[in-house]
């Protein structure tokens, strides 16, 4: 079985019955979306809420917004239809925790929100998701089934 | 500055900052714990965020990291990372304890901590001495979790400036091989054109 391995501000969508995964979410988030019935899986590992905040916004894989667009074109590319696909999200923590609101600390949660503004804009469901805390997460997307495995240090291992 | 273009003169002149910093905070951390610390050179990665993960080996592999701000004339971070066994051989020296503990308690935390803010600050002074320039240190911030997620966070605080970062790594070792640890220092792009001119390198 063939397993794809997305980097941070990346993304990688599949076909074939394989795994795309991502290791050590921190503040960054996770963006999977499948379609259930073409069988077709992509993943996004974005760094960043939004492109429009930011001038130097070259690399779309990099910001939630952006990378969403870009996925689902991929996907599409691949043979699959907007309106089955469905959305999972994971990450969006907060790994060392500070005595202030600079806004870079809150990254995390800024990152979650940006990424279900977008999907809820493109009318993607989002069916389930694992985000927030302030640990790690390795997730690995199964394109058989669309399943999410969510690997944590300390915080045992889910299904979503 | 166009980090793509960046010559071998500038790179030296980072190695060779880093080697100052890093010097200065291996003999901190030889004081320490009373034994012989080596250097490896200090090496400067240029990395594309896609290759962060991997700074570090096995993304997925549990390491303490203890963070720090770093501002005033230049911005960016500085990271102490240690593997598990590292980071409890350092305790036990410290605590002058034998023990086969495989987990890490809040004192081990707090001292790992201290530990972290004795080698930043020695590093931030020299390089302060050197540049010039006006450096704070933040109150440190420690995590232990997968390698990945903790080397994400110098790069993500910076993610909006361009799409690369720069990390000036360096390796200590322990004589005995007790302990290995690598510190990051993690200019932000804009700070790093300062820290040269600064240095009448570029300007």
């Amino acid at each position: 079985m063939e397993i794809i391995k997305v980097g941070m501000a990346d993304y990688k969508t599949i076909k074939s019955t394989g795994i795309l995964t991502t290791l050590g979410l921190g503040s960054c988030v996770g963006i999977a979306l499948y379609d259930r019935i073409n069988k077709i899986a992509g993943l996004a590992h974005i760094m960043l809420p939004s492109s429009t905040e930011i001038k130097n916004n070259s690399n779309k894989a990099k910001f939630a917004d952006t990378a969403v667009d870009e996925l689902i074109k991929d996907m599409v590319l691949l043979g699959s239809s907007r309106k089955f696909l469905v959305a999972k999200l994971a990450g969006g923590s907060q790994m060392f925790s500070f005595n202030s609101n600079v806004d870079i600390l809150r990254i995390g949660e800024r990152n979650v929100i940006a990424s279900k503004k977008k999907l809820l804009e493109l009318d993607i469901p989002v069916i389930a998701e694992d985000t927030g805390g302030n640990y790690g997460r390795t997730i690995e997307l199964n394109s058989k089934d669309g399943n999410l495995l969510i690997k944590t240090i300390g915080h045992g291992l889910k299904n979503i | 500055m166009d980090l793509n273009n960046i010559n071998s003169t500038l790179l030296d002149v980072l190695k060779e900052l880093g080697n100052i910093g890093s010097g200065n905070a291996a003999t901190a951390l030889a004081t320490m714990i009373d034994k012989r610390v080596d250097m490896k050179v200090p090496q400067v990665k240029i990395l594309e965020f896609k290759d962060v993960g991997e700074i570090l080996g096995d993304g997925d592999n549990p390491v303490v990291g203890i963070y720090f701000e770093m501002s005033d004339d230049i911005e960016g971070n500085i990271m102490f990372v240690l593997d598990i066994d590292s980071a409890l051989n350092l305790t036990n020296m410290l605590f002058g304890r034998n023990t086969t503990n495989n987990q890490l308690d809040e004192m081990d935390m707090s001292a790992l901590s201290e530990v972290g803010n004795i080698l930043s600050a020695s590093y931030i002074n020299s390089l302060s001495a050197l540049t010039g320039l006006k450096l704070k240190l933040s109150v440190p911030s420690i995590c232990v979790d997968m390698a990945a997620a903790i080397i994400s966070v110098p790069a993500v605080q910076f993610g909006h400036m361009g799409e690369h970062v720069i990390f000036i790594e360096t390796q200590f070792e322990e004589n005995q091989r007790q302990i290995t640890g690598d510190l990051f220092l993690v200019p932000e792009v804009g700070s790093f054109e300062k820290i040269l001119n600064s240095l009448g390198v570029i300007g």
